[in-house]
């Protein structure tokens, strides 16, 4: 039999007070698109680093063609053909694609960098992969999904045979997300194995070939796709059933708390529409269509040029954020490390930083009162955490994604924004927020949800708006919602 | 069991155990150095040393005490030096004209609130960086202090102007009692104030603090002015030391300041930080350069000792960092 192109065996790897991988098998043949899953903290991130020879193994074995790797580094991963494609990019955004390409092996001639020859390689293979691309462009002046590409070229210039995407769809729009999937089946054809992590399982069905789970540092199955359905793929990724994955109770009442009539700013035209109490309004659309952009300017980090905001009726001048706060509005931003986390704080006082009113009197502050309020919510919203004092940045995603919730809960707002609520956090989390966000509207709260995700948009809310290219195209009442009739409108037809 | 934990960890012996912690490699630094000058010179020791060594202290204390919320807020402030001669200027030339200490003491504060002011409005309504915004400003108000004072001296007569610095109360130099003051007034502002968190929260992810609805740029503007009088205080202290204004004093200022603030652990980053961490720092440095003092070494050397120190201070924070973010890599 043919040796596997990959195959890790009985991976085992310590951190100082975490046993991160307790035994991984994972396998790759060439031309296969192996999946792996499982919840953040599961050991997925970790056995990616193992193999790219950032972490070393503490023990078990690596094979390429059935040989030992010795890989000891990044420099010999990456001389064994594997690359890897992290979620949050590394190039160089002033530099342009080729020079990105080419990064610290630039061709020399006479003791010059030789331009010509980088400009030629690298158009060469973005040519060969197909991809819509130049190599002269400045890489900062490219989206996500075209930086994504110019990792992708990367790799394959580097003769890589084995590439690992690390959430590469996460923030890309549907379409986009179409031309990777493309884009992995040329490199298939190729024969290139591809690890692919994801935490959307619908995924999984358009473009893997195999999915492996894992669980608390182990891998826990692998099975064909097809083989294996959704809910026995999140039955072993969390160890238990899933009942009611979406948690909601429909009862929004008719009082309306927000009404936005012609908003327009720069980015957005003419919106409209209603917020009622208890009411989840979904905002969906394209990557680029104005959703955040539309609370933007809702909130006054945008200039408003014109249109009206309404809050419970009365009309409402708000410039600045802090005046849209002060009407009782909470705003969860989408991009939770960029724009909500204070890193390298603790979990209190992330949590608590929009309620310092409460226990901070001039110069006193009653520590007592901030750690009750703190407590109050961890325990509300079972947040895991070794302690409040600890870094925040040592939780898990869905768990830093439960402090900034209760930072903004804490402030007991009327209407909560939410940008993306579920983003890079994993099927136990998820569901522990949606049953969240459905207590939340039950009790009276009205809530705004932005989210790229169709089945979460479908499931979760009463309303949804769409929106196409900074306008509202199309306002969705429950009865009507489906994926095909959300991308209808999403999409220019 | 988690909650008496919690308790326990936040309550002031276990605060204090947790500055020990953080702070043992400065402790450590500091007491050896002390037992080192303490043997090698017996004047050293001696009470009215060590109250000369606090004095000498004071000026760069009371100007490190800003810089701190400066660095924490992740700015720099390069224009404190500057700020010291011209506010040391406006007040020698009032007190010259024959005004009460009380109004040259109120103009020369005056004249640095607004340099720190213009800076903090810079850096509030423009990304640049505060480096560069600084460093314009100090060669500015440097130039023109040299311009006005035609590059002369001032001579001060005025008695009440020269015991501002000089005077005692009972033994203890009144900058030793200013700069108490300031230290004071510098923790309840960092430590427990609002003001405070909020200058955490923008050092430590300036967008979010946005996000959270803090004014990014009324507590940068805040900070900026804070800073210029606090060096403009520096700059009545050490003027009325000197008994006269030198169109040169406080050069080199920002650095000795910066200094002792990045001694004491604060991040030249932005969001962490702390005064306790900076009298610390301070303290190093005065110990250093009074204790070459009493070793009859030459001052020259005080800069090498300075620079040693310093690149092992940074180095430490570096690591420090390094195993931060490693432990999030863990888990």
């Amino acid at each position: 039999m043919k040796p596997y192109l990959l195959e890790m065996k009985n991976i085992h790897k310590r951190f100082p007070g975490v046993y991160a991988l307790k035994g991984v098998d994972l396998t790759l043949s060439a031309g296969e698109v192996v999946a792996l899953v499982g919840e953040n903290g599961a050991g997925k991130s970790t056995v990616i680093n193992v193999l790219g020879g950032i972490h070393p193994k503490d023990d078990g074995e690596i094979l390429i063609d059935g040989q030992d790797a010795h890989i000891d580094g990044i420099q010999s991963a990456r001389d064994r053909g594997i690359s890897i494609i992290h979620q949050e990019l590394v190039l160089v955004p002033h530099l342009s694609v080729a020079e990105n390409i080419f990064l610290n092996r630039e061709p020399v001639r006479g003791g010059l960098v030789d331009f010509g020859q980088i400009y030629r390689d690298a158009q060469r293979f973005i040519d060969e992969l197909g991809l819509n691309l130049r190599a002269s462009d400045q890489v900062a002046s490219l989206t996500v999904a075209q930086q994504q590409m110019v990792e992708i070229v990367k790799a394959v210039s580097f003769q890589a045979r084995i590439i690992v995407m690390d959430e590469p769809t996460s923030s890309l729009s549907d379409r986009e997300i179409e031309s990777l999937f493309a884009n992995i089946r040329t490199l298939k054809n190729r024969g290139i194995g591809i690890i692919y992590i994801s935490h959307r399982l619908s995924e999984l069905e358009q473009i893997a070939d195999r999915v492996t789970i894992f669980r608390d540092g182990q891998s826990v199955g692998s099975y064909r796709v097809g083989e294996v359905s959704q809910d026995e793929i999140v039955r072993q990724m969390v160890g238990r059933e899933v009942v009611n994955y979406y948690t909601r109770t429909f009862c929004a009442s008719d009082k309306v708390v927000l009404e936005v009539k012609g908003l327009t700013s720069d980015k957005v035209q003419d919106v409209s529409f209603q917020l009622r109490q208890g009411e989840i309004l979904g905002f969906a659309g394209l990557v680029g269509a104005g959703r955040t952009e539309v609370v933007k300017a809702l909130l006054g980090f945008d200039p408003l040029r014109s249109g009206e905001i309404r809050i419970d009726g009365q009309p409402a001048q708000i410039r600045r954020p802090a005046q849209a706060y002060a009407r009782k509005i909470g705003f969860i931003p989408e991009s939770r490390r960029e724009e909500s986390l204070f890193a390298l704080q603790s979990n209190r006082f992330n949590l608590s930083i929009r309620v310092l009113g409460d226990f901070i009197h001039g110069c006193f502050v009653d520590s007592r009162r901030e750690n009750a309020i703190a407590e109050e919510y961890r325990e509300k919203l079972s947040i895991r955490m070794a302690s409040q004092d600890t870094l925040i940045q040592n939780l898990s995603g869905g768990n830093q994604q439960k402090v900034i919730i209760s930072r903004w809960l804490a402030a007991k707002p009327n209407i909560l924004i939410m940008d993306e609520p579920t983003r890079g956090i994993d099927v136990g989390a998820k569901a522990e927020i949606y049953e969240l966000m459905n207590q939340l509207a039950a009790e009276g709260m009205a809530i705004l949800m932005i989210s790229s995700e169709l089945p979460e948009v479908i499931n979760m809310s009463d309303r949804v708006v769409v929106m196409r290219e900074g306008r509202v195209s199309k306002i969705l009442e429950r009865e009507e919602l489906s994926q095909e009739e959300i991308m209808r409108y999403a999409v220019n037809i | 069991m988690e909650q008496k934990k919690t308790a326990r960890m936040t309550g002031a012996g276990g605060r204090l155990s947790r500055w020990l912690v953080q702070y043992a490699g400065q402790i450590a630094f500091l007491v050896i150095l002390f037992v080192i000058l303490s043997v090698a010179s017996p004047t050293f020791r001696t009470p009215g040393n060590l109250i000369n060594v606090a004095r000498q202290v004071s000026v760069n204390m009371i100007v490190a005490c800003a810089m701190t919320m400066v660095l924490i807020i992740g700015g720099i402030d390069l224009s404190v030096g500057s700020v010291m001669a011209m506010s040391g200027m406006v007040s020698s030339y009032l007190s010259l004209a024959g005004l009460p200490f009380p109004v040259c003491m109120a103009a020369g504060l005056a004249a640095g609130a607004a340099s720190g002011f213009i800076d903090g409005l810079i850096l509030a309504h423009a990304d640049l960086p505060p480096f560069i915004v600084t460093y314009a400003m100090q060669s500015i108000l440097r130039g023109m202090v040299y311009v006005i004072t035609a590059a002369g001296t001032i001579r001060l007569t005025s008695s009440a102007y020269l015991s501002f610095g000089g005077g005692l109360i009972g033994p203890v130099p009144l900058p030793v009692i200013y700069m108490v003051v300031i230290i004071i007034l510098s923790i309840l502002l960092l430590s427990h104030s609002r003001l405070g968190r909020h200058m955490y929260a923008i050092g430590g992810n300036p967008k979010a603090a946005q996000f959270a609805g803090i004014d990014t740029k009324r507590v940068k503007i805040l900070i900026y002015t804070l800073s210029g009088v606090c060096a403009a205080m520096a700059g009545l202290v050490l003027t009325s030391r000197n008994s006269s204004m030198q169109p040169g004093v406080g050069s080199g200022a920002e650095m000795d300041a910066i200094a002792a603030v990045v001694l004491g652990g604060t991040s030249m980053a932005g969001g962490r930080g702390a005064i306790s961490g900076t009298i610390l720092g301070a303290f190093i440095i005065g110990f250093i350069n009074n204790g070459l003092n009493m070793l009859r070494m030459d001052s020259f050397y005080q800069y090498i000792a300075k620079g040693i120190v310093i690149l092992i201070a940074v180095y430490m924070d570096y690591v420090k960092n390094q195993r931060l973010l490693k432990g999030s890599d863990a888990a």
